[in-house]
């Protein structure tokens, strides 16, 4: 690496722009930069965004970058020619799944498996639940298989054994014979993917992770080839769905972990810029054009969910920002249904056509042209750029005729019906990741980012009972800026399945030791210099005979090659555990170990913050834009109007406000107030205190 | 009135309280029928009337309609004592008062507001166990309750807010997994303060009266929706007919038969021709019968919302004696057969007038099978599960190979699940090739298990259906494959005298149980299916070659590509 490499630089691939965050950290100097995605070759639209302003690229010295290659590819079901080789007896467990439907009213679910069942192939192998192996695994038709897997056009294959978890010896040997034909190094085993019980879980995310192997890892390649030919010297990172980052060789091998990168990354900002601004508590709210995506950073940590479904029987089991989506975006679809009753979603008029107010074809309005037309979206200046203005004339109809008639209201209070339904829906899924996990919510601020979440925070303080709101000075790039100071973190699980009284400690000591010295050397391969590393241990229990786990966090440490666990230390962190999410701990019931779960993490430098407040040239009087009417509560408000990042530090507006900037614009009801703090965020509270 | 702004609002906040209520006990759980295949139910229900006000949208369909009978038992039972107090929390499992059967337990809880109850809350769960003379209680040869586990009337399990740990101690000794009883229990009481923590929340924000206005609009506009779905049907009477192969007891068939009739607004369920009570345990109370109803009227209908005012616009008639109408003791174990087969009746008479709403019927049955024994060191061991089968085909495509029944929302326990807790091993988990009904849109797969046992010996019960009588397609769409299961014996693979059902068969270390389910009903006529599409079937192994050209008239060439000149042919002559 020079000595000129000195930016590093955040990526945020999103499905509509690609947003850039730099920052020099030799004068901590920021900027930003928001460039239209390039959806058929997103390597391209990344430098694009990387050139608007670096003229030379061996000044970068790290690009960290979310990548929605992977959720892409999996959601419109193009990732590679896949293959599976499975025990004897077990080829459709991919297809059959668990035994689930899409919803639980109606019947008419479809599924397609992304390998399908000519292409799943089986052979003489079985290994017992205890790990003894009852049939070892006959080569030769492994071989077989995947010759004729090669022959049928598979790019990649992957090995799924039943009890590959207990011992992974028969799949081991299988994937050795498949290497020595394979053509490529996309082949890989469960065992090596997810050594998790459960065959579905482990068979469905080892599985995704093949069949993207090649699609992700060639846009990796591609990426890297690009940024080499402009003297790009520095390293790529890609962030991880658990919200660390990973080096482009872990990405290659594990790019199911990408699954939810760029989300995560936005998370991982809004916990970083919260705490910076003295809250550790904030539920983030991401508003999207379709969707409307919850997360809970409690305590300055994110929630981790243990597998999502990306669509469907589609299930990853690795360890995620918990996300709760609902179909809640700008361009969700208002309607009344034949009983009368208000709805607004799932469907979603999405970014084309878009709101009515695009003028694009659509005439059914949504979320967003109730905010046109309520005043709250300034008609003449678009967020985004690719329009001149808003038809608001136009919204103003779809309401009246969609919502205000068959309601028997006014167009004026249908969009505000649509607004406070709409929020209400937002309020329920703050409600479900706060309430419902046993937070209280008067502990917790809303931190919206994306261009529409800061039109509706103020109302979720008053609907959930939030304390606040705090709106990040860049809410349009959080996802960007999240990348550049998101750690490392590798992450590992095995299956123990014992009886804690019986269960042989020393050797829960050992996998215990090894899977973090794993992880460790991991970091240490990275090349990069950690300002602190260290391991995080938890294990997954339940009482015996229940089916549902919990995560149980441990409290030790690595010393000389162990971590010293007791039983007693795991029984005391499991009944603390268990007391804070169900009430009273059970006595007299065995305590049952299922999975061992652990991390490693390498905590990169973070910048400072106050780097993007305000500058001494801001005053109220050059961020005063004038008024504008906007009907809220029932009428209509003179409302002030400001060009937000203008605001200088300290600045006090009361309700009802406006504040406009490039990618997101802020309403301030009546009786809220915001003020900017040092770091130029905007801080949302009731008016009088209360 | 209320406004319609608000009513949205409060619509979603009731939900959330009763979806909240079920993760509860989904969570804390002990028995994995309630933790995996979500065996149970919340909601708030009518302080008069008992009916459903609001439920959750993740508990068991069929318990949407069966609770407000179990709420109405107990505000009757209230009534007769005169002793209903603040606090108080009724139990009880009998199902003809509360629906279903003995294995499901509900907690019933006046909500006060005021001095007054302003509500009903309830919870109900299916436990693993309580009593009876089968482990697990799917007693397929029972010709009493009695036999079929201890019987509850509805009692109290809190006197103002005193638990009484007597009941408990009762309870606990009537089964054989008191600790799952207690932790199952443990949850549903859980729920159940939630659920009242969260009301009393919602009310002191929004005011008694208001929500209550809510409450009543939202049952008057399902009402409403219901009426108007039911009016762009053409008025008629349309009928359809289905068998259970047998009640366990004698081999003999037993008739479900509807009658739709079609009114304006109005619809009639009328059952009046379906057989008499039976000897064994697939009778079920009229409660049960009706709450069968809502659920497919729900499958079908799926824009109404899910509260009482569904079915007012419906009327059902089940005639005093009927199978359909059971009352004690007259076993009711089985009852999720029987249901099944109300679901299926009504989507064929619906698929005659409006094809656009319905799908081939799914794989019909539970098929509860357990197998149980004692492990070297003298533990006993009891694996209790449900299987799946094949969903029907349907107007957007062919059905769901291996999906739950409709009148759950379960997911099937993993089988490295099954073989760490119990001494079997499965040399078998695959879909059943052939076993889709076919049609333009083909039934979904069923599926074949195999499972070997790795002890000694173990006692095997299997409650099953449509071993005779395969689930019908729909507008020309053919029924999927019959269920079919066999045991491995010494002197070989042995079926069931009544195919379906079987207790206490035994089997020896090495032997295997070959459980092989129905696939769904097909939608349309099978010579209308696109001769690519049934190629594509049989390159991927859902269909037979000879099933190709014997069911679908479609002949393919040897590198399975269609013969289009030979498939022109046989379909020409089939006279398609």
């Amino acid at each position: 690496m020079s000595n000129g490499a000195r930016y590093v630089i955040g990526v945020d691939v999103g499905g509509t722009f690609t947003d850039v965050f730099f920052l020099d950290e030799a004068n901590g100097q920021c900027d930003v930069a928001k460039v239209p995605s390039t959806r058929h070759d997103q390597a391209q639209g990344f430098i694009d965004g990387l050139s608007r302003r670096m003229a030379d690229f061996a000044e970068i010295s790290t690009v960290v970058h979310g990548t929605t290659v992977g959720t892409n590819a999996l959601l419109e079901r193009n990732g590679a020619r896949t293959g599976i080789i499975t025990t004897k007896g077990f080829r459709d467990v991919l297809e059959m799944r668990r035994r689930d439907r899409p919803r639980t009213w109606g019947l008419w679910g479809r599924f397609e498996p992304v390998v399908p069942r000519n292409l799943r192939l089986e052979v003489t192998e079985r290994t017992l639940a205890d790990g003894t192996v009852h049939t070892p695994v006959v080569l030769a038709e492994v071989e077989t298989a995947a010759r004729r897997l090669l022959e049928a056009g598979a790019q990649a294959v992957c090995i799924v054994f039943i009890n590959a978890h207990a011992n992974d010896e028969n799949e081991l040997a299988a994937l050795e014979a498949v290497r020595a034909v394979w053509p490529n190094g996309y082949v890989d085993a469960s065992a090596r993917i997810l050594p998790e019980i459960r065959e579905f879980e482990r068979t469905s995310t080892t599985t995704l992770n093949a069949y993207l192997q090649p699609v992700v890892g060639s846009y990796l390649n591609k990426l890297e080839t690009a940024l080499e030919a402009k003297d790009f010297g520095g390293q790529i990172l890609i962030v991880q769905s658990n919200g660390g980052v990973m080096t482009v060789e872990t990405a290659q091998a594990l790019p199911v972990r990408t699954a939810l990168s760029g989300p995560a990354a936005g998370v991982i900002a809004s916990a970083y810029i919260a705490g910076a601004a003295g809250f550790a508590n904030v539920i983030t709210c991401d508003m999207g054009g379709t969707s409307f995506d919850v997360s809970l950073v409690a305590g300055g940590r994110s929630a981790l969910a243990a597998q999502t479904s990306i669509d469907f029987g589609m299930v990853v089991r690795t360890p995620m920002i918990e996300m709760t989506t609902i179909g809640a975006g700008g361009g969700s679809i208002a309607w009344v249904d034949r009983g009368g009753l208000l709805r607004i979603g799932p469907e979603s008029a999405g970014s084309d056509p878009g709101p009515v107010c695009y003028g694009l074809g659509n005439d059914r309005p949504t979320v967003t042209d109730a905010n046109v037309v309520l005043g709250r979206i300034n008609a003449a200046r678009p967020i985004g750029g690719n329009l001149d203005a808003l038809d608001v004339e136009a919204a103003r109809a779809a309401i009246a005729a969609k919502v205000g008639e068959p309601l028997g209201i006014g167009v004026m209070e249908a969009g505000e019906a649509i607004i406070r339904v709409a929020n209400s829906r937002m309020a329920g899924a703050i409600r479900l990741v706060s309430v419902e996990r046993g937070h209280d919510p008067g502990k917790f601020a809303a931190m919206p980012f994306g261009g529409g979440g800061a039109l509706h925070a103020g109302s979720l303080i008053k609907d959930v009972g939030l304390m606040s709101a705090l709106v990040p000075r860049f809410p349009g790039i959080n996802s960007a800026l999240g990348c550049t100071i998101a750690d490392m973190r590798h992450d590992f699980v095995r299956t123990v399945n014992g009886i804690l009284d019986s269960l042989d400690l020393e050797q829960l000591d050992r996998s215990m030791s090894r899977l973090a010295q794993d992880g460790l050397d991991l970091l240490g391969r990275a090349g990069i210099e950690f300002a602190d590393t260290h391991c995080l241990f938890e294990l997954d229990m339940s009482y015996q005979g229940q089916t549902h786990t919990i995560d149980v966090p441990l409290e030790v440490t690595l010393k000389d090659k162990r971590t010293g666990i007791t039983a007693r230390a795991i029984q005391a962190a499991f009944e603390a555990r268990y007391r804070q999410v169900y009430g009273r701990p059970l006595d007299g019931i065995a305590i049952r170990v299922l999975n061992l779960r652990v991390s490693a993490v390498g905590t990169r430098a973070k910048f400072d913050l106050a780097l993007l407040a305000p500058g001494p040239e801001c005053t109220m009087e050059t961020a005063r834009c004038g008024t504008r009417k906007v009907w809220v509560d029932g009428g209509w408000h003179e409302a002030a109007i400001f060009e937000r990042l203008a605001l200088p530090v300290g600045a006090m507006v009361p309700g009802p406000a406006v504040l406009e900037q490039p990618d997101a614009t802020i309403f301030i009801e009546p009786d809220l107030a915001g003020e900017v703090d040092r770091f130029g965020n905007l801080i949302l509270t009731r008016k009088n205190g209360g | 009135m209320i406004d319609p702004v608000t009513l949205a609002v409060l619509k979603g906040r009731l939900e959330q309280i009763a979806d909240e209520m079920d993760a509860t006990l989904f969570r804390s759980a002990f028995n994995p029928i309630i933790a995996e295949a979500h065996d149970a139910s919340h909601g708030l229900y009518h302080a008069q009337s008992g009916a459903t006000l609001v439920q959750g949208k993740s508990g068991l369909p069929i318990f949407v309609g069966a609770m407000s009978f179990a709420v109405k038992a107990v505000i009757e039972k209230a009534a007769r004592d005169g002793d209903l107090a603040d606090g108080d929390v009724y139990l009880f499992n009998d199902p003809y008062d509360g629906g279903t059967h003995l294995s499901d337990f509900k907690l019933v809880r006046p909500f006060y507001r005021g001095g007054a109850v302003f509500c009903y809350l309830a919870s109900v769960g299916h436990w693993h166990d309580v009593g009876g003379n089968v482990p697990g209680n799917y007693n397929p040869v029972a010709t009493e309750s009695f036999q079929e586990g201890m019987l509850i009337p509805p009692v109290k399990l809190y006197v103002k807010g005193e638990l009484r740990q007597d009941i408990i101690d009762i309870l606990q000794a009537n089964s054989r997994q008191p600790r799952s009883l207690y932790g199952d229990l443990n949850g549903q009481i859980n729920a159940l303060d939630l659920g009242a923590r969260r009301l009393g929340a919602l009310l002191d924000e929004y005011g008694d009266g208001i929500v209550d206005d809510a409450l009543g609009e939202l049952q008057a506009r399902a009402a409403r929706l219901m009426a108007a779905n039911i009016a762009d049907l053409p008025d008629g009477t349309y009928s359809c007919d289905d068998w259970l192969d047998n009640d366990g007891i004698a081999d003999e068939p037993l008739k479900i038969a509807l009658d739709l009739t079609v009114r304006g607004d109005r619809m009639t369920l009328d059952f009046s021709r379906s057989a008499d009570a039976c000897a064994g345990p697939v009778n079920i109370a009229r409660s049960t019968a009706v709450a069968s109803c809502y659920v497919v009227i729900k499958h079908i209908f799926t824009d109404v919302p899910a509260n009482a005012g569904v079915l007012e616009p419906i009327e059902i008639i089940l005639p005093e004696g009927s199978l359909l109408s059971a009352t004690a003791p007259k076993p009711v174990g089985g009852y999720t057969e029987t249901i099944l087969r109300i679901i299926d009746v009504v989507f064929g008479a619906v698929a005659q007038i409006a094809p656009e709403r319905t799908n081939g019927c799914a794989y019909g049955t539970i098929n509860a099978l357990s197998l149980a024994g004692h492990r070297a060191d003298g533990s006993r061991w009891v694996m209790f599960s449900f299987f799946g089968g094949g969903h029907g085909g349907h107007p957007e495509g062919d059905g769901l190979n291996h999906a739950n029944a409709p009148i759950s929302t379960a997911t099937i326990p993993p089988v490295e699940i099954l073989e760490a807790a119990y001494p079997v091993m499965f040399t078998r988990w695959a879909l059943r090739p052939d076993s889709g009904g076919p049609g333009r849109h083909r039934g979904g797969l069923g599926a074949c298990y195999e499972i070997e046992l790795l002890e000694q010996k173990a006692d095997v019960f299997l409650f099953g259906e449509r071993g005779k009588f395969a689930p019908p397609g729909v507008l020309g769409g053919r029924p999927g494959a019959l269920n079919i299961f066999t045991y491995d014996q010494d002197d070989g693979e042995h079926t069931p005298p009544l195919k379906s059902k079987m207790v206490g068969m035994k089997i020896r270390r090495g032997q295997r149980l070959h459980l092989n389910s129905p696939g769904g009903g097909g939608y349309g006529r099978p010579f209308a299916r696109s001769p690519d599409a049934v190629a594509r079937d049989v390159a991927l192994g859902y269909v037979t070659a000879e099933a190709a050209a014997r069911d679908y008239g479609v002949v393919l060439n040897g590198d399975g590509s269609v013969d289009a000149k030979a498939t022109g042919a046989l379909r020409k002559d089939a006279g398609q």
